[in-house]
């Protein structure tokens, strides 16, 4: 069995990427301690060709590998978004690492395999590609949780999550074959032609369904498949903790949605009220568990599951609908990820830069009399937190603002009204951060508290996403026609 | 979906199933019913005729031993996909060449990573 050769040429940008994941790993052992930070700026460097390959595939519709593969705007949406969040998390983890006395070359290899994972998982059009991207992202990760080896809770972290993520992969394959036996094939353009061709009524299609959700709801982290979500974000550095709540958060979403739009969007019927009950259960078991967090990972964690919940609105209001409601629910998850994004990745920046002795303060009692010590920190993480609660003029508003009008538009009036009584509570935990920042006085030695360790790469990292936050809250326009484009070839 | 025919395929699957647990289910009541039934301590010990236990048999052993079995595994792999391969060296041509030159890139990549970490040595 061959391939035409151009069909790498589409693939290029995952080439890239996992080339240079090689040749990282093939560095690393040779290169000096102290000059490790030239691996950072080689992934950086592979990140800017792969922005400007794919932006040269945000139109039309191309097909590769006898159909396994398809790069078309969905994909390109979703690829450029994660290679953002990506070129971020190095610039981070460049400051994070070296703060942490962490020495590790080969991490730079792993975020690129991750990437490259995600990269496969958004333009997979056969269940068994889509799952193979979704390994290749999760075993990366398992190992990137636990690179502080020598700190329990990292290894704990690690553990825990590769034994539920493996399980979870599990339960995703069970559903994948189950689909192959009732379609012959794989893939997702098959499966769409047998169920409508046979129609939704058999039992193995709805067990099928189910299942796959379980797999995908592991790698969403939505309630009840949230377990590992806390655990595992205190436990990881928390750079790794930044890229998981952000990229993997996405790519499973771009997966997700491509393989219940395109594969099982006959079906539609049945998994938007399955997703509801997720949906529902995701917002007031994300929001209200996260009142009671007085450790600022976890409250992230749990805020993180919250903001799962949100995008499952968009999900739910266009599995209702055909047409026109469907590609503007669509779009508007694509614009809440792309949102939640910036706002998620700039608050980790800060929580793992904000250190006391050389220890992460990672307590949210650490985090009093910030704003005297720390104003602009302050001042960031209030921005950031104000966006996580929807507050306008911040892009968290405009994400917000979007789904709710999706949901009414679409006729489920009371699941927008629900959502905001949420986001109402939300705002509660948000802002008691604020008030711990700017209203409680520090107590005890000022030597045991929280400063903000600065560097370039850090200033970068808080612009950049102080400008998503800030520029997509005003000008939400540019961003909502790109994920406009992109959804509507769902069909 | 799927042809009507395709389960009856699987039925000797699961007449073997069912003969299987049977199979152990009657060696098991049949022993029960014929055997006498006199327990004393020797004979319920885990290996009646063994050495007695002394120690727990889950003890910790260096992590070497796990690095070399994976090393294992890996050109364990290369190699089962290399067989197959070299048998159909001629169909598969200048493409199946290239292609397992990468494969075996990859790998390299893998190898020189480990080797240059000091996986390979025992001290």
């Amino acid at each position: 069995m061959t391939f035409p050769l151009q069909d790498l040429l589409t693939i290029l940008p995952e080439l890239i990427v996992i080339g240079t994941a090689c040749l990282i790993l093939a560095l690393d052992p040779i290169l000096e301690a102290t000059k490790k930070d030239v691996l950072a700026w080689l992934t950086l460097g592979a990140l800017a060709m792969c922005i400007g390959l794919t932006s040269s595939q945000m139109t039309g519709r191309v097909s590769a590998f006898s159909g396994m593969v398809v790069i078309d705007a969905y994909a390109a949406f979703w690829k450029l978004l994660l290679y953002i969040v990506t070129g971020l998390t190095v610039l981070l983890s460049l400051a994070y690492l070296k703060a942490e006395r962490l020495s590790i070359g080969e991490y730079y290899g792993f975020i690129l395999l991750a990437l490259a994972g995600m990269m496969v998982m958004v333009s997979g059009a056969d269940l068994l590609t889509i799952y193979l991207g979704t390994e290749l992202m999760s075993l990366s990760l398992y190992v990137m949780a636990g690179l502080k080896r020598t700190e329990a809770r990292s290894l704990e972290a690690s553990a825990k999550y590769f034994v539920l993520g493996a399980f979870s992969s599990g339960v995703l394959l069970y559903g994948i074959s189950l689909l192959f036996g009732l379609a012959g094939s794989t893939g997702l353009s098959a499966i769409a032609a047998a169920i409508t061709a046979h129609g939704t009524g058999d039992p193995l299609l709805s067990l099928a369904l189910v299942l796959l959700a379980v797999g995908f709801g592991f790698k969403m982290a939505v309630v009840p498949f949230h377990m590992w979500t806390p655990d595992v974000y205190q436990g990881a550095p928390t750079s790794v903790t930044a890229f998981m709540a952000v990229a993997s958060k996405a790519a499973s979403f771009g997966a997700f949605l491509r393989v219940f739009v395109e594969g099982l969007g006959a079906a539609s019927a049945d998994w938007s009220v399955l997703f509801t009950v997720v949906c529902l259960a995701t917002l007031a078991l994300g929001n209200l568990v996260a009142i009671v967090q007085t450790n600022i990972k976890r409250m992230l964690a749990y805020s993180s599951i919250a903001h799962a919940g949100y995008a499952l609105i968009g999900v739910v209001v266009a599995g209702g609908h055909s047409g026109e409601g469907a590609s503007t629910g669509f779009a508007s998850v694509l614009l809440y990820i792309a949102i939640y994004s910036f706002m998620t990745l700039g608050a980790f920046a800060l929580v793992g830069m904000l250190r006391k002795e050389g220890q992460e303060s990672d307590q949210i009692e650490d985090y009093a009399g910030l704003a005297k010590r720390e104003p602009l920190a302050a001042f960031f993480m209030l921005v950031f937190l104000v966006s996580l609660a929807g507050i306008p003029p911040t892009a968290g508003f405009i994400g917000k603002f979007y789904i709710f009008m999706a949901a009414v538009n679409g006729g489920m009036t009371w699941l927008a009204i629900v959502a905001v009584i949420f986001a109402a509570i939300s705002a509660f935990y948000y802002l008691r951060i604020v008030m711990v920042m700017y209203m409680r006085e520090a107590e005890g030695s000022i030597a045991t508290h929280s400063r903000l360790e600065t560097s370039p790469a850090l200033s970068l990292v808080l612009a950049c996403a102080l400008a998503g936050v800030v520029l997509l809250g005003l000008f939400p326009n540019g961003l909502w026609s790109l994920a406009s484009q992109a959804a509507p070839l769902l069909k | 979906m799927g042809s009507e025919a395709a389960p009856l395929n699987y039925i000797p699957i699961l007449i073997f199933i069912v003969i299987a647990f049977a199979f152990g289910a009657v060696q098991i009541l049949l022993g029960r019913i014929v055997r006498p039934s006199r327990p004393y301590r020797a004979k319920l010990a885990p290996y009646e005729s063994g050495s007695p236990l002394f120690s727990d048999a889950r003890v910790q052993f260096p992590i070497r031993y796990y690095i070399i079995a994976m090393l294992f595994v890996i050109f364990d792999i290369e190699i089962v996909f290399m067989f197959p391969w070299a048998v159909a060296f001629k169909k598969l041509g200048l493409v199946g060449l290239v292609e397992m030159v990468v494969f075996i890139a990859i790998l390299i990549v893998g190898f020189w990573y480990a080797w240059k970490k000091g996986a390979l040595e025992w001290d």
